[in-house]
Protein backbone atom coordinates (compact mmCIF):
# COMPACT_ATOMS: atom_id res chain seq x y z
CA UNK A 1 0.00 0.00 0.00
CA UNK A 2 2.72 2.44 1.03
CA UNK A 3 4.81 1.72 -2.06
CA UNK A 4 1.79 2.35 -4.27
CA UNK A 5 1.21 5.67 -2.60
CA UNK A 6 4.88 6.65 -2.97
CA UNK A 7 4.76 5.71 -6.62
CA UNK A 8 1.68 7.87 -7.12
CA UNK A 9 3.41 10.80 -5.43
CA UNK A 10 6.46 10.29 -7.59
CA UNK A 11 4.41 10.26 -10.78
CA UNK A 12 2.41 13.32 -9.71
CA UNK A 13 5.59 15.14 -8.72
CA UNK A 14 7.24 14.60 -12.06
CA UNK A 15 4.08 15.70 -13.84
CA UNK A 16 4.14 19.04 -12.02
CA UNK A 17 7.81 19.49 -12.73
CA UNK A 18 7.07 19.13 -16.40
CA UNK A 19 4.42 21.86 -16.32
CA UNK A 20 6.42 24.47 -14.43
CA UNK A 21 7.12 27.38 -16.73
CA UNK A 22 10.12 29.65 -16.57
CA UNK A 23 9.36 33.20 -15.38
CA UNK A 24 11.05 34.73 -18.34
CA UNK A 25 13.92 34.16 -20.66
CA UNK A 26 16.22 36.68 -19.04
CA UNK A 27 16.29 37.06 -15.24
CA UNK A 28 17.74 40.59 -15.55
CA UNK A 29 14.82 41.70 -17.72
CA UNK A 30 12.33 40.14 -15.30
CA UNK A 31 13.98 41.88 -12.34
CA UNK A 32 13.73 45.27 -14.03
CA UNK A 33 10.16 44.55 -15.09
CA UNK A 34 9.25 43.67 -11.50
CA UNK A 35 10.85 46.82 -10.16
CA UNK A 36 9.19 49.06 -12.80
CA UNK A 37 5.80 47.38 -12.59
CA UNK A 38 5.81 47.94 -8.82
CA UNK A 39 5.84 51.69 -9.47
CA UNK A 40 2.98 51.62 -11.97
CA UNK A 41 -0.72 51.46 -11.31
CA UNK A 42 -3.03 48.98 -12.97
CA UNK A 43 -5.75 51.01 -14.71
CA UNK A 44 -8.38 48.35 -14.23
CA UNK A 45 -7.94 47.43 -10.57
CA UNK A 46 -6.78 50.80 -9.44
CA UNK A 47 -5.46 49.83 -6.03
CA UNK A 48 -3.07 47.30 -7.43
CA UNK A 49 0.27 47.79 -9.08
CA UNK A 50 0.95 46.52 -12.55
CA UNK A 51 3.07 43.83 -10.92
CA UNK A 52 0.26 42.61 -8.65
CA UNK A 53 -2.64 42.70 -11.06
CA UNK A 54 -3.92 39.79 -13.09
CA UNK A 55 -6.21 41.93 -15.24
CA UNK A 56 -5.77 41.27 -18.97
CA UNK A 57 -4.74 44.90 -19.51
CA UNK A 58 -2.07 44.58 -16.83
CA UNK A 59 -0.73 41.50 -18.60
CA UNK A 60 -0.64 43.41 -21.88
CA UNK A 61 1.12 46.35 -20.27
CA UNK A 62 3.68 44.05 -18.64
CA UNK A 63 4.29 42.58 -22.08
CA UNK A 64 4.80 46.09 -23.51
CA UNK A 65 7.15 47.04 -20.68
CA UNK A 66 9.08 43.78 -21.08
CA UNK A 67 9.53 44.48 -24.78
CA UNK A 68 10.72 48.00 -24.09
CA UNK A 69 13.24 46.68 -21.55
CA UNK A 70 14.52 44.21 -24.13
CA UNK A 71 14.83 47.12 -26.58
CA UNK A 72 17.09 48.69 -23.96
CA UNK A 73 14.94 51.74 -23.29
CA UNK A 74 15.60 53.68 -20.11
CA UNK A 75 13.19 53.65 -17.16
CA UNK A 76 12.40 57.27 -17.94
CA UNK A 77 11.44 56.45 -21.55
CA UNK A 78 9.27 53.52 -20.48
CA UNK A 79 7.44 55.57 -17.84
CA UNK A 80 6.97 58.41 -20.35
CA UNK A 81 5.49 55.92 -22.83
CA UNK A 82 2.81 54.97 -20.32
CA UNK A 83 2.19 58.49 -18.99
CA UNK A 84 1.66 59.83 -22.54
CA UNK A 85 -1.12 57.26 -22.96
CA UNK A 86 -2.71 56.96 -19.55
CA UNK A 87 -1.70 60.17 -17.80
CA UNK A 88 -0.03 60.65 -14.41
CA UNK A 89 -2.62 58.28 -13.00
CA UNK A 90 -0.43 55.29 -13.88
CA UNK A 91 2.25 56.53 -11.52
CA UNK A 92 2.01 55.53 -7.89
CA UNK A 93 4.20 58.54 -7.14
CA UNK A 94 2.70 61.39 -9.18
CA UNK A 95 5.03 64.26 -10.14
CA UNK A 96 4.85 67.62 -8.39
CA UNK A 97 2.69 69.90 -10.58
CA UNK A 98 0.20 72.69 -9.99
CA UNK A 99 -2.61 70.14 -10.00
CA UNK A 100 -0.87 67.86 -7.50
CA UNK A 101 0.45 70.52 -5.10
CA UNK A 102 -2.38 69.88 -2.65
CA UNK A 103 -1.66 66.16 -2.75
CA UNK A 104 2.01 66.64 -1.90
CA UNK A 105 1.77 69.64 0.42
CA UNK A 106 -1.56 68.75 2.08
CA UNK A 107 -0.18 66.56 4.89
CA UNK A 108 2.48 69.14 5.77
CA UNK A 109 -0.07 71.97 5.72
CA UNK A 110 -2.23 69.93 8.10
CA UNK A 111 0.77 69.19 10.32
CA UNK A 112 1.80 72.84 10.55
CA UNK A 113 -1.81 73.93 11.06
CA UNK A 114 -2.25 71.40 13.84
CA UNK A 115 1.01 72.53 15.47
CA UNK A 116 -0.08 76.17 15.39
CA UNK A 117 -3.50 75.29 16.83
CA UNK A 118 -1.83 73.29 19.60
CA UNK A 119 0.60 76.11 20.47
CA UNK A 120 -2.20 78.70 20.56
CA UNK A 121 -4.37 76.49 22.77
CA UNK A 122 -1.53 75.73 25.19
CA UNK A 123 -0.53 79.38 25.48
CA UNK A 124 -4.12 80.41 26.11
CA UNK A 125 -4.50 77.78 28.82
CA UNK A 126 -1.24 78.87 30.45
CA UNK A 127 -2.43 82.46 30.54
CA UNK A 128 -5.61 81.31 32.24
CA UNK A 129 -3.57 79.58 34.96
CA UNK A 130 -1.26 82.56 35.45
CA UNK A 131 -4.11 85.00 35.77
CA UNK A 132 -6.01 82.91 38.24
CA UNK A 133 -6.88 84.98 41.32
CA UNK A 134 -7.89 83.33 44.53
CA UNK A 135 -9.51 85.00 47.47
CA UNK A 136 -8.13 84.91 51.04
CA UNK A 137 -10.82 82.48 52.01
CA UNK A 138 -9.83 80.12 49.17
CA UNK A 139 -6.16 80.52 50.12
CA UNK A 140 -6.86 79.47 53.69
CA UNK A 141 -8.86 76.50 52.48
CA UNK A 142 -6.01 75.39 50.27
CA UNK A 143 -3.54 75.59 53.15
CA UNK A 144 -5.85 73.68 55.45
CA UNK A 145 -6.37 70.94 52.88
CA UNK A 146 -2.66 70.64 52.16
CA UNK A 147 -1.75 70.40 55.83
CA UNK A 148 -4.43 67.85 56.57
CA UNK A 149 -3.79 65.78 53.47
CA UNK A 150 -7.38 64.65 53.74
CA UNK A 151 -10.10 64.84 51.23
CA UNK A 152 -12.87 67.27 51.99
CA UNK A 153 -16.07 66.15 50.46
CA UNK B 1 -21.30 79.37 21.23
CA UNK B 2 -17.99 80.34 19.65
CA UNK B 3 -16.33 77.19 20.98
CA UNK B 4 -18.67 75.15 18.77
CA UNK B 5 -18.13 77.37 15.77
CA UNK B 6 -14.71 76.03 14.80
CA UNK B 7 -15.54 72.29 15.00
CA UNK B 8 -18.77 73.00 13.18
CA UNK B 9 -16.94 74.84 10.39
CA UNK B 10 -14.41 72.01 10.04
CA UNK B 11 -17.26 69.51 9.95
CA UNK B 12 -19.09 71.52 7.27
CA UNK B 13 -15.95 71.75 5.12
CA UNK B 14 -15.36 68.00 5.41
CA UNK B 15 -18.96 67.26 4.50
CA UNK B 16 -18.52 69.55 1.49
CA UNK B 17 -15.40 67.71 0.32
CA UNK B 18 -16.98 64.30 0.82
CA UNK B 19 -20.17 65.39 -0.99
CA UNK B 20 -18.13 66.48 -4.02
CA UNK B 21 -16.10 63.27 -3.80
CA UNK B 22 -19.26 61.20 -4.02
CA UNK B 23 -20.22 62.77 -7.33
CA UNK B 24 -16.83 62.04 -8.91
CA UNK B 25 -16.17 58.80 -10.74
CA UNK B 26 -12.75 57.36 -9.89
CA UNK B 27 -13.01 55.07 -12.93
CA UNK B 28 -12.89 58.05 -15.27
CA UNK B 29 -9.28 58.85 -15.83
CA UNK B 30 -8.81 62.02 -17.88
CA UNK B 31 -6.98 61.15 -21.08
CA UNK B 32 -3.73 62.99 -21.82
CA UNK B 33 -4.42 62.38 -25.51
CA UNK B 34 -7.13 65.05 -25.89
CA UNK B 35 -5.83 67.69 -28.29
CA UNK B 36 -3.05 65.39 -29.51
CA UNK B 37 -2.69 63.59 -32.82
CA UNK B 38 -4.42 60.22 -32.88
CA UNK B 39 -1.82 57.41 -32.74
CA UNK B 40 -1.26 55.82 -36.14
CA UNK B 41 -2.33 52.27 -36.82
CA UNK B 42 -2.69 49.90 -39.69
CA UNK B 43 -4.71 46.80 -38.95
CA UNK B 44 -6.55 44.04 -40.83
CA UNK B 45 -10.26 44.55 -41.36
CA UNK B 46 -12.77 42.34 -39.60
CA UNK B 47 -14.90 41.59 -42.62
CA UNK B 48 -12.00 41.17 -45.02
CA UNK B 49 -8.75 39.91 -43.56
CA UNK B 50 -6.88 40.84 -46.72
CA UNK B 51 -7.66 44.56 -46.45
CA UNK B 52 -6.23 46.92 -43.89
CA UNK B 53 -7.56 50.02 -42.21
CA UNK B 54 -5.11 52.80 -41.38
CA UNK B 55 -5.47 56.09 -39.63
CA UNK B 56 -4.75 57.96 -42.86
CA UNK B 57 -7.86 56.45 -44.48
CA UNK B 58 -10.01 58.71 -42.30
CA UNK B 59 -8.10 61.95 -42.92
CA UNK B 60 -10.23 64.92 -43.94
CA UNK B 61 -13.37 63.91 -42.09
CA UNK B 62 -14.66 64.07 -38.55
CA UNK B 63 -15.16 60.52 -37.31
CA UNK B 64 -15.78 58.37 -34.30
CA UNK B 65 -13.47 55.57 -33.25
CA UNK B 66 -15.23 53.03 -31.07
CA UNK B 67 -13.31 50.31 -29.22
CA UNK B 68 -15.58 47.35 -28.61
CA UNK B 69 -15.59 43.58 -28.25
CA UNK B 70 -18.16 40.80 -28.44
CA UNK B 71 -17.28 39.79 -24.86
CA UNK B 72 -17.98 43.26 -23.49
CA UNK B 73 -21.35 43.78 -21.86
CA UNK B 74 -21.07 47.59 -21.86
CA UNK B 75 -20.81 47.40 -25.65
CA UNK B 76 -24.23 45.74 -25.77
CA UNK B 77 -25.58 48.59 -23.64
CA UNK B 78 -24.32 51.30 -25.95
CA UNK B 79 -25.00 49.41 -29.17
CA UNK B 80 -28.51 50.87 -29.81
CA UNK B 81 -27.08 54.37 -29.33
CA UNK B 82 -24.40 53.66 -31.93
CA UNK B 83 -27.02 52.24 -34.31
CA UNK B 84 -29.11 55.42 -33.98
CA UNK B 85 -26.02 57.54 -34.50
CA UNK B 86 -25.02 55.58 -37.60
CA UNK B 87 -28.56 55.90 -39.01
CA UNK B 88 -28.48 59.68 -38.54
CA UNK B 89 -25.43 59.83 -40.83
CA UNK B 90 -23.84 62.74 -38.97
CA UNK B 91 -20.40 61.19 -38.94
CA UNK B 92 -18.97 57.74 -39.68
CA UNK B 93 -18.16 55.35 -36.86
CA UNK B 94 -15.13 53.16 -37.28
CA UNK B 95 -14.94 50.13 -35.03
CA UNK B 96 -11.92 48.68 -33.32
CA UNK B 97 -12.54 45.09 -32.35
CA UNK B 98 -10.46 44.92 -29.18
CA UNK B 99 -8.91 41.60 -28.09
CA UNK B 100 -11.66 39.51 -29.60
CA UNK B 101 -12.21 36.36 -31.63
CA UNK B 102 -12.97 37.10 -35.26
CA UNK B 103 -15.87 34.64 -35.62
CA UNK B 104 -17.47 35.79 -32.37
CA UNK B 105 -17.17 39.44 -33.38
CA UNK B 106 -18.75 38.73 -36.78
CA UNK B 107 -21.57 36.76 -35.15
CA UNK B 108 -22.15 39.61 -32.69
CA UNK B 109 -22.50 42.14 -35.51
CA UNK B 110 -24.79 39.79 -37.46
CA UNK B 111 -27.01 39.35 -34.46
CA UNK B 112 -27.29 42.94 -33.25
CA UNK B 113 -26.52 44.99 -36.35
CA UNK B 114 -23.43 46.74 -37.63
CA UNK B 115 -23.17 50.50 -36.97
CA UNK B 116 -19.60 50.67 -38.26
CA UNK B 117 -18.27 51.93 -41.55
CA UNK B 118 -15.33 49.57 -41.25
CA UNK B 119 -14.12 47.47 -38.34
CA UNK B 120 -10.41 46.92 -37.71
CA UNK B 121 -9.09 44.05 -35.62
CA UNK B 122 -6.83 44.83 -32.68
CA UNK B 123 -6.32 41.26 -31.58
CA UNK B 124 -3.35 41.86 -29.28
CA UNK B 125 -4.70 45.11 -27.86
CA UNK B 126 -1.61 47.08 -28.88
CA UNK B 127 -3.49 49.87 -30.63
CA UNK B 128 -5.70 49.97 -27.55
CA UNK B 129 -2.63 50.68 -25.44
CA UNK B 130 -1.55 53.42 -27.86
CA UNK B 131 -4.96 55.03 -27.41
CA UNK B 132 -4.88 54.64 -23.64
CA UNK B 133 -7.82 52.24 -23.61
CA UNK B 134 -8.25 50.54 -20.25
CA UNK B 135 -11.77 49.22 -20.52
CA UNK B 136 -14.08 48.76 -23.49
CA UNK B 137 -16.22 50.42 -24.68
CA UNK B 138 -14.32 53.64 -25.27
CA UNK B 139 -15.11 56.13 -27.99
CA UNK B 140 -12.98 58.88 -29.51
CA UNK B 141 -14.03 61.86 -31.60
CA UNK B 142 -11.27 62.62 -34.10
CA UNK B 143 -11.22 65.72 -36.29
CA UNK B 144 -10.28 66.30 -39.94
CA UNK B 145 -6.61 66.78 -39.08
CA UNK B 146 -6.54 63.54 -37.11
CA UNK B 147 -6.51 65.17 -33.67
CA UNK B 148 -8.38 63.52 -30.79
CA UNK B 149 -11.02 65.96 -29.54
CA UNK B 150 -13.03 63.90 -27.11
CA UNK B 151 -12.86 60.59 -25.30
CA UNK B 152 -15.82 58.75 -23.87
CA UNK B 153 -14.95 56.16 -21.25
CA UNK B 154 -17.64 53.53 -20.88
CA UNK B 155 -20.89 53.17 -22.82
CA UNK B 156 -22.26 56.09 -24.79
CA UNK B 157 -25.81 57.14 -23.95
CA UNK B 158 -28.33 59.36 -25.73
CA UNK B 159 -27.68 62.26 -23.38
CA UNK B 160 -23.92 62.28 -23.99
CA UNK B 161 -24.48 62.03 -27.74
CA UNK B 162 -26.95 64.93 -27.94
CA UNK B 163 -25.27 67.19 -25.39
CA UNK B 164 -21.58 66.60 -26.03
CA UNK B 165 -20.82 64.60 -29.17
CA UNK B 166 -23.23 66.15 -31.70
CA UNK B 167 -22.39 69.80 -30.87
CA UNK B 168 -18.69 68.95 -30.95
CA UNK B 169 -18.98 67.21 -34.32
CA UNK B 170 -20.89 70.16 -35.81
CA UNK B 171 -18.24 72.54 -34.54
CA UNK B 172 -15.42 70.38 -35.93
CA UNK B 173 -17.13 69.84 -39.29
CA UNK B 174 -17.61 73.60 -39.71
CA UNK B 175 -13.88 74.21 -39.39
Amino acid sequence: MTWLFSLLLLVAGSAWAGEARPLGDDPAVEARLKQLAGELRCLVCQNQTLADSNAPLAEDLRREVREMIVKDMSDREIVDFLVSRYGDFVLYRPPLKTTTVLLWAGPFVLLVGGGIALAVTLRRRQRMVENAVITDEEHRRVERLLSQGVKES
Amino acid sequence: MSRFLLPLTIFAVMVGFLAVGLTLNPREIPSPLIGKAAPAFSLPQLHDDGKTLSLDDMKGQVWLLNFWASWCSGCRTEHPVLMDFARSGVAPIYGMDYKDQRDEALAWLDQWGNPYQVVAVDAAGRVGIDYGVYGVPETYVIDKQGVIRYKQIGPLDDETVTKKILPLIQELQAK
